[in-house]
């Protein structure tokens, strides 16, 4: 009865802003209550500016704000640094956009689109839900871009402000040209065809004749548009293609469309017959319809970061007492700078003053801080936890441990070289025959009539224009890779689904990757405690966003939570406070027994806990294995060689073995330079070789891998260069993927033959040379549209069957 | 029979004209952002208008 009356109560205690469960009711505002003061702050804030509808539209929508620094933004009223953050100023008017992270709910557009209502220098804000960006068009006169970055801050939606991420724009334009082409293509397509009717109904005597050459020539000036502008991409890239003596799919494509052009011109001007524009134009329409649905992309997402996306983009730099913030660039060698709790290190550096706990999470995937003492060598890409420390940078940014990394080839490289995609490697053979039937078949009838013999050439190169090859693969891969993102993850583009399909190797990372972060393994060795006890502990950990805290709560299930008092959270050392009378400690053997911590080992982390000043036990937290990953493993390694790579060392070769097959390659101590040498290796060998890392020192490994995937326990945070995203909880799912992405190239070669018999049919036609425009008007679209209905039905049968969709 | 013409004249403009009307649709980035739009829509302004007037009126007073 007890125990029922207090679950309620516990889940009752709901903040109102950000919708977590509070440590208990003692912040609120009449009936509302909330987890921390910094949820409070914002409400208070929207309160005052009669925001509230806020709460209304989604109901808890708030961003959480423990754990939340304030950080300083006074960079941003350096000019230059500011020049390169917003689009466009007139001097009085300034648009920018920012990219807002933390966007999730309808309640997130609402006030970032009523913005104006607290900043009155804000003269208009739109947001975009699925790219998670705003973008903001304020007054000069009235605000600066400080005030609105502060504003932003202050309602929990910091922008996350970098200098390398403006490359989007880029592919957002060539979006709007395919637009565009598709446009073109279309309206040529339906009016052709409507002015071709008379045509295919040519049996039926109706008087036409003053109107059919006006509709012959109305489509001569339709189609222009449509060779000269939709399908000029396909020209483009056979010529390249060519130039490099290499025929790709575009390139039969390009001649079909070319022969159908140009042969249509002849027989239009000529006056034998109507042509084929309407087959022409509803090709290149087909044609632009693949390519648009193969380009699905994931707007929020960036496959293309590398460190300066996740460094700071000004740092608080100290010279004779004085601080200044200074674009990180230009940050030099041997100068001082202080770093504030939750600030990055921007460059290898030595620790000259304060307490340096660095949580190197994102470099390596390890959670746990690391401690410094002065004089210590800090390394680039750690980030401070604890008070500000003051470190003198011994390197350059870019010359720095992790970030030299990206000086190397492997980064230089065009992804466009790594594309084989396999369509071009048929398109080759299928070029060479097409143009030797064409050949053959007009040689045959040269000696009866030179008009049937080029009738029979142009027929068979316009009849095997490769419509239904070339739009298998982005249909297939298209549906493919929106099945993988339907499962958490998030490919690239589609020539990596056809990479995939054909890998050899798999290399894993160890730190992050197959270990997960922050769900630890946790246990208890010490003096039994009381369930009053238990209850101590739980209630003053449920106050730290520490993930082992997390883990510390996790152990015990008491839902009874007593009353915190004086709570303090020293980072780095551990969390102290009074609970129902009683002094509680948890944290580092330092801070809870003050005794020095002598024997640190690698393999787990150990908390200390005290009450009442009584030393009780100790919490060791080690790293625990994936879920799934022996369900996995099992799997992949009947059919892959394995290798592990870490930067840890050795202790936990036992432990993998009892996971991993014997033969698995394991490589430990491994530097990020290393462990992008030995996937070169790998691929010197022959192999294909598949990478899976999480952290910023897997970016060279990631990069030079024929597919590098980046796993991630939350998609929207930092993952470093890659070739997909892999969402942490669908790790699970890694072999499923893997097969389905040979399954779906099996589809394609199916429909391959599925268009070639279609081709053979068409061509029996062509040699003969009697092949009218109404059956290439019907059999080209015939063709496209059955090719794609079946690859889309195949490709989503057998994802649901496996469980995929 | 020669009133087609004008006809065939008069459905290439319409045509033409929902061409452009694409064009401009594309060009004011319609195609760029096709979700928040329709959340927006939603957004139920009287509520705030309301609330305003009566702060204004407020700090008025």
């Amino acid at each position: 009865m007890l125990v029922e009356e207090y679950k309620i109560v516990s889940q009752d205690l709901i903040c109102y802003h950000c919708g977590e469960e509070c440590p208990d009711d003692k912040i609120r505002i009449g009936d509302k209550l909330f987890c921390c003061n910094g949820c409070k702050t914002v409400y208070e804030l929207l309160e005052a500016n009669d925001l509230c509808n806020y709460y209304n539209i989604d109901s808890n929508p708030g961003v959480n704000q423990k754990g939340d620094i304030k950080k300083n933004f006074d960079f941003l009223d350096d000019a230059e640094l500011k020049e390169k953050l917003i689009d466009f100023t007139d001097g009085k008017i300034t648009t920018v956009t920012f990219s807002i992270p933390q966007t999730h709910c309808s309640s997130c557009i609402w006030i970032l689109e009523n913005l104006y209502k607290m900043d009155e220098g804000i003269i208009h804000s739109e947001a975009d839900f699925l790219k998670k960006t705003v973008s903001i068009k304020y007054d000069e006169e009235k605000t600066s871009l400080k005030k609105v970055v502060l504003l932003l801050d202050s309602i929990g939606y910091e922008p996350d402000l970098n200098l390398a991420e403006k490359e989007l724009e880029k592919s957002e334009i060539l979006n709007k040209k395919l637009w565009y082409k598709i446009g073109v293509a279309g309206f040529a397509a339906g009016n052709i065809m409507m002015f071709s009717f008379p045509e295919y109904l040519a049996t039926v005597d109706i008087p036409l004749d003053g109107i059919r050459p006006v509709f012959k020539y109305l489509n001569v000036l339709f189609a222009l548009p449509v060779i000269l502008y939709s399908a000029n991409d396909y020209f483009i890239s056979a010529y390249k293609g060519l130039k490099k003596k290499i025929v790709n799919v575009d390139v039969p494509i390009s001649l079909g469309i070319l022969v159908l052009f140009l042969r249509s011109l002849y027989e239009i001007f000529s006056g034998i017959g109507h042509g084929y524009l309407d087959s022409m134009t509803a090709l290149v329409f087909f044609l632009i319809v693949g390519k648009m649905f193969q380009n699905k992309t994931y707007a929020s997402l960036n496959f293309e970061r590398n460190y300066k996306s996740y460094f700071p983009i000004a740092v608080t730099i100290i010279k004779n007492k004085i601080e200044t913030t200074k674009p990180v660039e230009k940050l030099k060698v041997g100068e001082r700078i202080i770093i504030k709790n939750g600030e990055l290190i921007p460059a290898d550096a030595i620790l000259i003053n304060g307490k340096a706990y660095i949580d190197y999470s994102f470099v390596t995937g390890e959670s746990n801080p690391v401690e410094k003492v002065n004089g210590d060598m800090i390394y680039a890409g750690g980030r401070q936890t604890g008070g500000a420390i003051e470190v003198e940078t011994i390197k350059d940014v870019s010359q720095s441990y992790l970030t030299q990394l990206w000086n190397n080839k492997a980064f230089d490289k065009d992804d466009e070289s790594k594309i084989d995609a396999f369509v071009n490697v048929v398109s080759k053979y299928f070029t060479f025959i097409i143009i030797s039937i064409a050949a053959v078949a007009g040689l045959f009838w040269l000696p009866q009539s030179t008009a049937l013999a080029f009738n029979a050439f142009t027929s068979v190169l316009i009849i095997a224009c490769p419509c239904a090859l070339a739009l298998s693969t982005p249909f297939t891969l298209g549906s493919t890779l929106r099945i993988f993102g339907k499962n958490n993850l998030y490919i690239k583009s589609t020539h990596v689904i056809e990479k995939l399909a054909e890998i050899t190797s798999i290399v894993f990372d160890k730190t992050g990757t197959i270990t997960e972060t922050g769900n630890a393994e946790i246990k208890y060795d010490g003096k039994n405690l009381s369930n009053y006890e238990k209850q101590l502990v739980k209630s003053l950990v449920r106050n730290s966003s520490h993930p082992l805290s997390k883990n510390i709560s996790d152990l015990f299930n008491e839902s009874v939570f007593l009353e915190v008092n004086n709570y303090k959270e020293i980072p780095g050392e551990g969390i102290y406070a009074e609970i129902d009378g009683n002094k509680v400690q948890i944290g580092s053997r330092l801070f809870v027994t003050e005794n020095q911590d002598n024997n640190k080992s690698n393999l787990s982390t150990k908390v200390y806990l005290s009450i009442n000043n009584e030393f009780k036990g100790i919490f060791s937290v080690s790293n625990s294995y994936r879920k799934k990953l022996k369900q996995v493993i099992s799997y992949l390694k009947n059919y892959y060689r394995l290798s592990i790579l870490s930067g840890d060392n050795d202790s936990e070769r036992k432990r993998l073995l009892e996971v991993f097959p014997a033969n698995t390659k394991m490589l430990f101590k491994q530097t990020p330079y290393k462990k992008l040498s030995y996937i070169e290796k790998l691929k010197k060998n022959g192999e294909k070789v598949l990478m899976i890392g999480d952290g910023l020192n897997d970016a060279g490994a990631l990069k030079t891998s024929d597919v590098g995937i980046s796993i991630a326990e939350n998609i929207n945070n930092f993952s470093p260069a890659c070739d997909g995203i892999l969402d942490a909880k669908s790790f699970g799912k890694l072999n499923t993927f893997i097969k389905f992405s040979k399954t779906s190239k099996n589809i394609v070669i199916v429909s391959f033959i599925i268009s070639f018999v279609y081709n053979i049919v068409g061509l029996s036609f062509a040699v003969q040379g009697i092949l009218s425009p109404v059956i290439s008007a019907i059999l080209m679209p015939l063709s496209s549209i059955s090719v794609v209905i079946f690859t889309t039905l195949t490709t989503n049968l057998i994802a649901k069957r496996r469980g995929l969709l | 029979m020669s009133v087609i013409f004008v006809l065939i004249g008069f459905s290439t403009f319409v045509a033409l004209m929902f061409l452009a009307a694409y064009f401009w649709s594309v060009k004011t980035g319609q195609y760029k952002d096709n979700y928040t739009p329709s959340v927006r829509i939603l957004f139920d302004n009287e509520v705030t208008k309301k609330k305003d007037e009566k702060t204004k009126s407020g700090n008025d007073a």
